[in-house]
């Protein structure tokens, strides 16, 4: 039998995962010069054979759609590298109806090589919701607390965006907007009759050099990956300046199985596979932060069982894996007739949308708790797969018709995505399987997930204001739900907006909540977790901005901590 | 080929995005990066296909279907010259839903073809095909004559993959006057509004 390859030297901290959590740990643990490893269950990015930028469909044999037309699931060929809903030998279950979608990238920088860079504060609000409608719980921490270090993030990410002065959608520190395109001004149009406001979006993308890194140059392929690093992602703007402070150990292919639990009651290192060679290897360290992504960071607590924590590290209060949330997604398009008068011009742009509608109707009664945004897209973008689905489905027919419809329709449509805040139910969670173990003997999660009412009332709302907006600026409104069935409303499986978090939420009380206010467990004073796992609320704001506002501030305050020697 | 190749300049976008002393402007690294691809593409072009996964006969089918739902005209090439068979008969290669679909569907219209007209689609004269096209070419047909049902879904999934193969390809791309894919310093926002 093999035996445990332990590392030689003990760092000061091992970092799991490499994502926004981890990379912003990574890099502020070693610039105020501790010593890290970083453990990433993926391999390394290689920008000139992960990222397709400039690529044409056509320069692909299977079209952007992948082998066997598989790839188009996952958002297709196009996309940064290693994400994907099944990951072959890293299965998930889910209980029956509950058919929770878990998007996972196995890569250094993780999701954040691909993420829609949709960059917004938390509001006030959002850390007291419960205070205000008695629902839920309310963070130990204020927006106070949080927003010097969402100045610090913006500041070296750098944010697009403008100062709208909108209680419910804090401003930033933000470079300029770029300019709106064709169907987003349409948009526009109609949200000022209705009295919606429709403003610059806030993405973390370049419209200036900064930080070393040059501005946009608007290819509208962000999700492809960045060669020029111009948008965020943590393997391109923080894992670099972490490796040059030479206090970065960097191990990927590295899946952690378990934190391991000296006799003090302290972790003391991570057991990990390496999956190069199949072999358990250990790395020694004084202080472990884990931020595998909100649900895997909950299967690696849950599985570090000891006699000290039976339920699994730092769960005393058995909170680890529930409080599970996603966003309340549900989407629309409509066809606007004035755009077929559009002269061909360049539409692309940033990658995402310029424009968006955020929460309105924060100070109305409305039949459902809590908000939702409204993300806009569609117009003159390169020709894909699936462009024409809905098209074909609506005109049929075959031949010089349907040529010349399609030429005509080209760029007509516009697409809406509704994205809100789901409150955490009892029956929404994960848990160990008792039955299934991944290719690595790693026993893997069980999901249980459910919608509940409110959820179901915000989608209803979006698909109403979907309608109102697209005849408003003078479009026909094409998508149908059902308001029954698994799915009403048009709201997607859980997990399927990729906003998990919740699942080791902090809190004042050791026996309601995981972490405090630091991130730190409160079971075990040398464990943090810093990715979307500490999050109380999910507001309707992507929750990536807050994860690295608070991982930052998680590290700040172990600096500290181990600077007075109390980790 | 160039000396310099695609991951020259790749590699060089990105040290630039690191700082260096090298200082590729994004703008004129891509469009090398594009002329490059364009040059690999141009020397990779084939002859005669074989298809990978449909018989003879059913390939000479789906020519005939492709170029049906998207023909030349007189703005642009049709179905065929932009390789979406080809692009179906890949997919179908790979994937065994393809295989049943398509497969089948192809079969499933020679048997309406044989029980209509004593021929095979391809036997058929043009009028007699257009009829059948005109048949499994709307849901409706599939309601008012239940048997027509799945030549109809054959049919719509058809018409999908088609218009995929075309307008992921240059000449449709072209034909929809898609502008972009590059690099510019300003996005330049929306145009003038004909009134």
């Amino acid at each position: 039998m093999a035996q445990v390859i332990r590392s030689p030297k003990t760092y000061d901290v091992c970092v799991i995962g490499s994502g926004a959590g981890g990379g912003m740990a990574a890099k502020i643990l070693t610039e105020g010069g501790l010593t890290v490893a970083l453990l990433e269950a993926g391999g390394p990015v290689d920008p000139e054979k992960d990222y397709k930028m400039f690529v044409w469909p056509y320069d692909l044999a299977h079209r952007g759609v992948g082998v066997g037309g598989r790839a188009a699931e996952n958002f297709g060929e196009f996309l940064a590298p290693n994400g994907a809903w099944k990951i072959e030998g890293e299965p998930y279950s889910s209980a029956p109806g509950a058919n929770f979608q878990w998007f996972r990238s196995r890569i250094v920088g993780g999701r954040t090589n691909h993420w829609g860079r949709i960059a917004l504060r938390f509001s006030p609000i959002d850390f007291k919701s419960k205070t205000r409608d008695g629902l839920g719980e309310d963070w130990p921490i204020s927006y106070e607390d949080v927003s010097p270090y969402y100045d610090k993030v913006e500041s070296y990410i750098g944010v697009f965006g403008t100062k709208e002065n909108i209680p419910s959608a804090p401003d930033g520190i933000f470079l300029p907007p770029p300019k709106p395109r064709c169907s987003e001004l349409l948009i526009k149009k109609g949200c000022d009759k209705l009295g919606i406001p429709c403003i610059p979006s806030r993405l973390a993308i370049l419209t200036k050099p900064m930080n070393g890194r040059p501005a946009c140059h608007y290819c509208a392929q962000c999700g492809r990956g960045c060669a020029t690093a111009s948008n965020f992602s943590s393997s391109q703007v923080l894992i670099p300046p972490a490796l040059a402070t030479g206090r970065l150990t960097l191990i990927t292919h590295a899946m952690a199985r378990e934190i391991l639990l000296g006799p003090d009651g302290k972790a003391k290192g991570v057991s990990y596979i390496d999956k190069t060679t199949s072999t358990e290897k250990r790395i020694s360290a004084r202080a472990v932060v884990v931020a595998a992504s909100a649900c895997e960071s909950a299967r690696l607590l849950l599985n570090s069982k000891s006699h000290v924590f039976p339920e699994g590290l730092g769960n005393s209060s058995g909170q680890v894996g529930r409080n599970l949330t996603d966003s309340v997604g549900s989407g629309g398009e409509g066809y606007f007739p004035n755009l077929e008068k559009m002269p061909p011009h360049n539409h692309d742009g940033t990658g995402g949308m310029h424009m968006y509608v955020p929460w309105w109707k924060y100070d109305r009664q409305n039949d459902f708790p809590r908000g939702y945004h409204i993300e806009v897209g569609g117009g003159r973008e390169m020709p894909e797969a699936g462009m024409f689905d809905d098209l074909c489905e609506e005109v049929e027919g075959y031949g010089a018709s349907l040529k010349a419809t399609c030429r005509k329709r080209y760029g007509t449509t516009i697409g809406f995505a509704g994205r809100g805040e789901m409150l955490a139910n009892p029956g929404t969670y994960c848990e160990i399987d008792p039955d299934v173990v991944d290719r690595w003997g790693i026993p893997v999660l069980r999901f249980h997930f459910q919608w509940g009412e409110s959820e179901l009332r915000q989608a209803r709302d979006m698909q109403e204001t979907f309608k109102a907006i697209v005849e408003a600026a003078d479009g026909r409104y094409l998508t149908r739900t059902a308001i029954d069935g698994p799915y009403p409303f048009g709201i997607e499986a859980g997990g399927k907006i990729i906003h998990e978090v919740g699942t080791a939420r902090m809190g004042a009380d050791p026996k309601t909540s995981v972490l405090n206010s630091f991130c730190q467990a409160h079971d075990v004073k040398n464990l943090f977790v810093t990715d979307g796992a500490p999050l109380v609320t999910n507001p309707d704001k992507n929750p990536t901005l807050t994860i690295m506002a608070l991982s930052w501030r998680a590290s700040d305050y172990l600096l500290d901590q181990a600077k007075k020697g109390s980790i | 080929m160039s000396a310099i190749s695609r991951r020259d300049v790749l590699r060089n976008l990105a040290i630039g995005a690191a700082g260096s002393a090298l200082r590729v402007i994004p703008a004129e690294a891509a469009a090398l990066a594009h002329k490059m691809i364009e040059t690999e593409k141009a020397a990779s072009v084939a002859g005669t296909y074989a298809p990978k996964y449909f018989s003879a006969h059913q390939y000479s089918m789906l020519l005939v279907l492709c170029e049906s739902i998207i023909p030349r005209d007189e703005k642009s090439g049709g179905a065929i010259e932009a390789g979406a068979p080809e692009f179906i008969d890949l997919l179908s290669s790979e994937n065994e839903d393809f295989q049943a679909v398509f497969g089948g569907g192809l079969m499933w219209l020679d048997n309406l073809c044989s029980d209509r007209y004593d021929h095979v689609f391809l036997e058929c004269t043009p009028a007699q095909q257009k009829e059948v096209l005109d048949l499994i070419a709307y849901r409706s047909n599939a309601k008012s004559d239940p048997t027509l049902s799945q030549g109809v879904a054959f049919f719509a999934k058809l018409r999908n993959l088609t218009c995929d193969g075309f307008y992921t390809s240059k000449i449709g791309i072209a034909d929809l006057q898609y502008i972009g894919n590059t690099a510019v310093v300003e996005f330049p926002g929306c145009p003038p509004v004909p009134e």
